[in-house]
C-alpha cells in the first residue's frame, strides 16, 4: 500500500534528480559552479513581440563605462543574451561558445550584449574564467533586474530568464527566444536569425 | 501511521537528492584497465576524416571500427574555455604523430563534442583548424556513458585482438607537452 501510494512521488524524485545537467562541465570551472538543479523551464511572460521597438536601456559594463541600446540604432544589429546567473552550469557553458564566433556576428553586422542581474565584481570574476570576451557584459544589478523586467524576462526569484532578443538596425525586435532555463539555446538557430537581417 | 509514511517518503527523497547523479544512473567514469564502452557515433561528413579513421561508408560507426592500434579520445565542448585553449596543443600532438611514419597508422585521435550539435562541432573545427575528426554528441549520450567527465578529458585506448578497447591511460585537463604526452601514452600502451 505504502509503495503504491508513494510510487508517483518516488518516480517524480527519480526523474527530477536524474534529469541530467551536463552543462558547465569545463575543467575551467571545476569546483566553482553552484548547481541549482533542474528549475521550472520558463517563469515569466514577455509582453514584447516581434516587430515592436526594443525598449532602450543603459547599463554599466564589466569593462567600465556604460552601454546603451540606442548607441547601435542605425549602425548595428544587436543580440541581447540574458542569462540567469553567474557561476551556474548552463550560463557558464553559453558565453564561452559565443566568444569564439565573433566572426559570425561580424558577418551579419551584429553586436552581442551579455546581460545578467549579477553585480559587476561577480561578473568580473566569472567572465575572467571564460578568457577575454569580445562582447560587452552588462550588469542589470541595480535597480535590480530593471532591464530584465522591461523585457519581461525577470523571474520570481530575481534572476533573468535565459533569453535571446535579436534587434535590427532600426531598433525593431526580430526574434525572441525565452528559452528553457535548463538548457542552452541553439547557436545554429541564432545564426540563422542573423542571416535574415539586413547588414 | 500517516506521519510514518510521510517520513518514509521524505527520507527517500532526501536520499535521492544526496546521491551523486552518476551513481543514480549507474555510470562511473571508466579508468585505466577498464574496457571503454563501444559507443556508436555518426560517420563524419568529411571523406578525409573517414579515410583517416579507416571507416567504410555507413551512417554510424563504433570505436572498434576505427583502424588503429591506439586511439586517443578527447571529450570536448566548443563552449568549454579550457578546450578552446587546449586545441592548438592537440593539433600539435596530431602533427607530431603524423610526422612519425612508425606510428602514424597506429595512433589516431578523435574528438567527441559533448552536447555539441554538428554545427557547433564545425564551428570549433574551423575556429581552431582541427585536422583530426570531430564528431558531435548532441544528446550527451556518450558523455553520460563515460560518467559525465569534465572537459577536456582524454582517454587512450588500446585495441585488443577481440576488437574491444582497453583504457591504458586517462586524464582530465591539459596534456601540457604533446611530445611528453605521446611518450607517456606509448609507454603505457607498450607501443614504443
Amino acid at each position: 500500500m505504502l509503495c503504491a501510494r508513494s510510487a508517483p512521488a518516488v518516480l517524480f524524485a527519480v526523474m527530477l534528480f536524474t534529469a541530467s545537467v551536463c552543462h558547465g562541465a569545463s575543467e575551467q570551472f571545476k569546483g566553482k559552479i553552484y548547481n541549482p538543479g533542474k528549475l521550472r523551464a520558463v517563469e515569466s511572460g514577455s509582453k514584447l513581440k516581434i516587430g515592436m521597438t526594443a525598449p532602450d536601456f543603459t547599463l554599466p559594463a564589466v569593462s567600465g563605462g556604460t552601454v546603451s541600446l540606442r548607441e547601435f540604432r542605425g549602425k548595428n544589429n544587436v543580440v541581447l543574451s540574458f542569462v540567469p546567473a553567474a557561476w551556474t552550469p548552463v550560463c557558464s557553458d553559453q558565453w564561452p561558445g559565443y566568444n569564439i564566433v565573433r566572426g559570425l556576428f561580424a558577418e551579419h553586422n551584429a553586436v552581442l550584449l551579455g546581460i545578467t542581474v549579477d553585480n559587476i565584481p561577480t561578473l568580473y570574476a566569472w567572465t575572467r574564467e571564460m578568457g577575454d570576451l569580445w562582447f560587452p557584459v552588462l550588469s542589470d544589478f541595480w535597480p535590480h533586474g530593471a532591464v530584465a523586467k522591461k523585457y519581461g524576462v525577470l523571474r520570481s526569484g530575481g534572476v533573468a530568464e535565459r533569453a535571446l532578443f535579436v534587434i535590427d538596425k532600426k531598433g525593431k525586435i526580430r526574434y525572441i527566444d525565452v528559452h528553457d532555463i535548463n538548457s542552452r539555446p541553439s547557436l545554429e538557430v541564432l545564426i540563422k536569425e542573423l542571416e535574415k537581417l539586413d547588414k | 501511521m500517516k506521519n510514518t509514511k510521510a517520513l518514509y517518503i521524505f527520507a527517500v527523497l532526501v536520499c535521492l537528492a544526496l546521491f551523486p547523479q552518476a551513481v543514480l544512473s549507474g555510470v562511473s567514469t571508466p579508468a585505466r584497465g577498464d574496457h571503454f564502452p563501444d559507443i556508436v557515433l555518426s560517420v563524419p561528413e568529411s571523406p578525409a576524416d573517414n579515410a583517416y579513421l579507416g571507416l567504410n561508408e555507413k551512417n554510424t560507426f563504433s570505436l572498434s571500427d576505427i583502424k588503429t592500434d591506439i586511439l586517443i579520445v578527447e571529450v570536448f565542448s566548443m563552449y568549454c574555455p579550457y578546450c578552446q585553449r587546449e586545441a592548438p596543443l592537440i593539433n600539435d600532438l596530431f602533427e607530431i604523430i603524423n610526422k612519425r611514419s612508425d606510428i602514424r597508422d597506429k595512433v589516431k585521435i578523435i574528438g567527441i563534442g559533448a552536447g555539441n550539435s554538428p554545427f557547433e562541432v564545425n564551428v570549433f573545427r574551423k575556429q581552431y583548424n582541427i585536422p583530426f575528426p570531430l564528431v558531435p554528441d548532441q544528446s550527451f549520450a556518450v558523455h553520460k556513458a563515460v560518467g559525465e567527465v569534465r572537459t577536456p578529458y582524454f582517454f587512450v585506448l588500446k585495441k585488443k585482438s577481440d576488437g574491444s578497447n582497453l583504457i591504458t591511460y586517462s586524464q582530465v585537463g591539459s596534456i601540457r607537452d604533446p611530445n611528453q604526452f605521446l611518450a607517456l601514452i606509448l609507454n603505457e600502451a607498450v607501443l614504443k
